[in-house]
């Protein structure tokens, strides 16, 4: 069986981490487990669902950075594409390092797969340490209030965390917004069971028209604005912070209401919109279910 | 300088011990097991480190400096035993130190004072407390000396004092914590879990040893080598098998059919990693290892 597509394994090869004679990182990422995994997420994002990239080259090609992005419902299929883009797609492959919940790392086999391919539990040591090594980081402000969204409230977005402006701040990082368009179409949840979750070890368990949170083939953008940058060292007051994280959503709404009218248009040719009059005018989820 | 060796007659022990000799250093050792081939220039004393005799190395030799390593893990020891030898024994060398005016003393601690769990970061510093305690009880010993002979520094702010956090030490000798586990031909592992295994070449930790005390370092510091290799490779590249035993299956195969006998903390071990940090001690002491994983891993092999 052809596990390892041979254009992936090129990508993978081009990588700039400090790979050992045995293929691992100071972080044990196993270039052979990042070949299969992203072959797979490959074949995710170019034949079952078909995932375009908008401004990918907004992503810096070394050097550290925050990708910013907004979930979209059911499974963090939003975070998957994203890396895959960021690793396929990109003139310079990047290896994006998320920040996974902690129930998976207790669970076997999900454990050392995400842990070979650089996917580590989400503590703020993780993602100091990370940044501070230049490599690139991928964040959702939303957290698992956002992978909880439902088929309606698909395209909006909830309240946002604020530690990433610390450490973006901290760490002196810039970041970029970044819209995920179409999860909610190929993964339309209309239940989360919080009960069966509670008996598996998960915050929740969603539920499709076709009962598992599998995506079904459709097409989803991803939009990467330009990079933004704060003046500051992270130690300012809460209504500082809040501002920056108003801004930084303010961004990722207006990219999400450019990408979901170009899907309406289906006219992709666009231009991505530069950020200089971003408003935060993206519904709130609360409203949109109301 | 004078330099007195507690545990003397250990792997690492000797290693420090003709380290120190060949830079021109007299040295003391004081251990209960023999050193039958020590090499002339080591003064042998054969004493139990709490008791009387010990102390009265410290009053006729008057010791410049101590590196005390006389702790031991549940590989050897039984619980009351390890807790009399690792914390009442760590006591008394604080103890006879500060009374025979020791200009400096270095504890050798143990990297898995920080434990390992689900939610534990990658790389602990020195910052970090001592989940062990919850992760792994049976280690409570060890931590507990750790945090005592860290107390020195302000217990005893004349003295120097630094306590070296090693990782797991591997080489030629096949003694120690980790060469313990890997000792038979099958090792076991939990399926689904691949945890991260950080450890140094026995050589290196004793250059390690050596420069905490040639730098005089006052404080706590991480030790460790090379970069830190998955479970998985370790048992490839040393020649072992992989056993993988289903969590509930494992006490009551551990200490059977040549598998390590383990305490039941030791399975959280074989699922998270415990890496850590050392970018305090190099930037200290500028020390820098000679063995990388793939030498060390060779050296414990082909021994």
């Amino acid at each position: 069986m052809h596990l390892i597509d041979p254009e992936v394994a090129e990508k993978i090869e081009r990588l700039e981490l400090p790979f050992n004679q045995y293929g691992l990182d100071p972080y044990g990422i196993d270039k052979g487990y990042l070949k299969r995994f992203f072959s797979f997420l490959g074949f995710v994002y170019n034949r079952w669902l078909t995932v375009d990239a908008y401004g990918i080259e907004n992503v810096p090609d070394r050097g550290r950075a925050m990708v910013v992005g907004n979930h979209s419902g059911g499974v963090a299929l939003d975070g998957g594409m994203i890396i895959a883009s960021l690793m396929l797609d990109k003139a310079q492959p990047r290896l994006a390092q998320g920040m996974a919940e902690i129930f998976l790392n207790s669970t076997p086999f999900v454990s050392t797969i995400l842990s070979r391919v650089g996917q580590f539990t989400g503590l703020p040591e993780h993602a100091v340490r990370l940044l501070e090594d230049d490599r690139l980081l991928m964040v959702f402000p939303e957290g698992a209030r956002g992978t909880a969204k439902l088929y309606p409230a698909r395209n909006s977005l909830v309240r946002f965390g604020t530690g990433f402006i610390r450490l973006a701040l901290q760490t002196g990082t810039p970041i970029v917004p970044t819209a995920f368009i179409g999860g909610g179409e190929a993964i339309p949840t209309i239940a989360n069971l919080y009960r069966l979750g509670k008996l598996v070890g998960a915050p929740y368990v969603p539920v499709t028209p076709w009962v598992l949170p599998l995506p079904r083939p459709t097409t989803c953008q991803i939009y990467y604005g330009e990079p933004m940058t704060f003046e500051g060292d992270g130690s300012e007051e809460d209504s500082v912070i809040d501002s920056y994280v108003e801004e930084v959503k303010a961004r990722i709404g207006q990219l999400i209401e450019f990408g979901v009218e170009s899907r309406r248009r289906d006219d992709f040719s666009r231009p991505i919109p530069d950020g200089s009059d971003a408003v935060a005018s993206i519904p709130r989820a609360d409203e949109v279910v109301a | 300088m004078k330099v007195l060796i507690t545990g003397v007659s250990g792997r690492i022990g000797r290693i420090v011990a003709r380290r120190l000799l060949f830079e021109g250093h007299a040295i003391l050792g004081i251990d209960r097991r023999p050193w039958p081939d020590a090499p002339k220039g080591v003064q042998m004393f054969s004493a139990d480190i709490r008791k009387r005799p010990a102390e009265n190395v410290f009053r006729t030799e008057r010791p410049d400096a101590v590196i005390h390593m006389a702790t031991v893990s549940h590989f050897t020891s039984r619980r009351a035993e390890r807790n009399r030898i690792n914390l009442g024994g760590t006591r008394r060398i604080f103890e006879f130190s500060a009374k025979y005016g020791v200009e400096q003393v270095v504890f050798v601690g143990r990297h898995t004072f920080y434990g390992a769990a689900a939610d534990s970061p990658l790389f602990h510093t020195e910052q970090e407390p001592p989940m062990a305690v919850s992760t792994f009880p049976e280690l409570a010993d060890l931590v507990a000396a750790d945090l005592f002979a860290g107390s020195a520094l302000w217990r005893y702010p004349d003295m120097k004092t630094c306590v070296l956090r090693s990782v797991y030490t591997l080489g030629p000798s096949r003694h120690g914590t980790l060469a313990s586990f890997l000792r038979g031909p099958v090792v076991p592992a939990v399926p689904g879990f691949d945890p991260l295994f950080h450890f140094i070449h026995e050589e290196d930790a004793a250059k390690g040893i050596c420069t905490a005390l040639a730098k005089r370092v006052n404080g706590v510091f991480n030790m460790c080598g090379p970069q830190p290799v998955p479970l998985s490779t370790l048992i490839r590249v040393t020649g072992r098998r992989r056993l993988p035993v289903p969590e509930p299956f494992l006490p009551r195969v551990l200490g059977s059919f040549g598998l390590p006998r383990l305490p039941k903390g030791a399975t959280s071990h074989m699922k998270y990693p415990v890496v850590i940090d050392d970018r305090a001690f190099r930037a200290a002491t500028g020390f820098e290892h000679d063995y990388d994983e793939v030498q060390t891993m060779e050296a414990f092999r082909w021994a």
